[in-house]
């Protein structure tokens, strides 16, 4: 019998009542978002509890949203992978701009290391509990989080480039 | 009778006599390296396939006296960057080229190593001059064979004419101080 999507809702809900919320539908993919503070919690159920199972991590990775309030300036997006029924989900967790914090996973799954690590390294969010929270793929000198909106994409220290043959704008160069 | 195909290096200019050549010891120096250039391949991408074609037989580049490519910098004396250098990597391209001994060149081959090519990005060196020296430029991208050996070609004449004294000048000492090298 396959793991239906309105069976993990109805348990999340038994379990979390309101911190679990927006259940949907997407690309054939089911998804729902997590109040910040208990993500850790709602992850370990998703593993632990035997009737879900979700072993796997599959990926783990930050967003940017410039736009939007305060508190979902930035998210952070967990697929989960049920190897056994073959069950796929995201869950989806929102953070505030100011001081982007969330409780590590790397004790539930070693693999959220590197992922935690990169997801640090391009967008700044902390997370609380991990091992060796250090920058993986930038150079460790750097000190802007790139996949930030507000840091532009091309290197400063280019001297070459005419911008105007290259589709660039002093807005869009400059902070 | 038909013109014979194969190119015999010049004798460098001197006088020559009964049983004797005489020239200047630069010239026959210059004369040495410019045809003994072991290569060190520092190939990150594209690039560096187009120098396996180069090195290969159809090119071979061992005709111009690179037979030997080297795979340590200490007995290289030429260093090809082949390829996108990021930021990350800077300081080992900068080891790598600081453990070679003197003389030695370095030539940026494509564009990437050049000036950063396409990659005018945040993690990505924008030519690899920003950290060491370079004495020849080879465009493309990637460049074809024929454009490597032609840089390739360009640093002989340059090897064969340095001065055995460049390495020790003061406007020598002053370009690696500036990017800082001891």
């Amino acid at each position: 019998m396959a793991l239906e999507s309105l069976d993990i809702q109805n348990k999340l809900q038994e379990t979390f009542g309101d911190n679990v919320k927006y259940f949907r539908t997407e690309y054939d993919m089911f998804v729902f978002e997590v109040d910040s503070d208990v993500i850790y919690n709602v992850i370990k159920f998703l593993k632990e509890e035997p009737s879900l199972n979700f072993n796997f991590l599959t990926d783990l990775c930050g967003i940017h949203y410039p736009d939007s309030q305060e508190n979902e300036k930035f998210c952070v997006v967990y697929h989960l992978h049920n190897w056994f029924e073959n069950k796929r989900i995201r869950v989806k967790t929102f953070l505030n701009g100011t001081n982007p914090e969330v409780k590590s996973i790397t004790s539930l799954y070693n693999c959220a290391d590197w992922m935690e690590r990169e997801t640090f390294d391009f967008y700044g969010i902390q997370f609380e509990g991990h091992p060796n929270l250090v920058r993986i793929l930038n150079m460790d000198e750097m000190v802007s989080f790139p996949m930030r909106k507000e840091f532009p994409m091309e290197d400063s220290g280019r001297t070459d480039k005419d911008d105007r043959f290259f589709g660039r704008t002093v807005n869009n160069t400059t902070i | 009778m038909e013109k014979n195909k194969v190119n015999m290096v010049d004798a460098p200019e001197g006088h020559a006599g009964e049983g004797f050549f005489a020239t200047k010891f630069d010239q026959v120096v210059g004369l040495a390296r410019a045809n003994s250039l072991w290569p060190l391949p520092f190939a990150t991408s594209c690039c560096g396939i187009e120098f396996m074609a180069t090195m290969a037989s159809h090119y071979d580049l061992a005709r111009f006296g690179s037979e030997r490519v080297s795979f340590s910098p200490r007995q290289a004396d030429m260093l090809l960057v082949m390829g996108t250098i990021s930021k990350k990597m800077a300081p080992i391209l900068r080891q790598v080229y600081e453990q070679m001994s003197e003389p030695r060149w370095v030539i940026a081959v494509g564009a990437c190593a050049s000036s950063g090519g396409i990659f005018d990005t945040y993690s990505v060196l924008q030519g690899i001059d920003k950290v060491i020296p370079v004495d020849v430029y080879v465009p493309g991208c990637p460049p074809r064979p024929e454009q490597i050996v032609d840089g390739v070609m360009q640093l002989q004449e340059l090897v064969k004419n340095e001065s055995q004294r460049r390495r020790h000048s003061a406007e020598y000492k002053e370009l690696l101080a500036s990017y800082n090298i001891e």
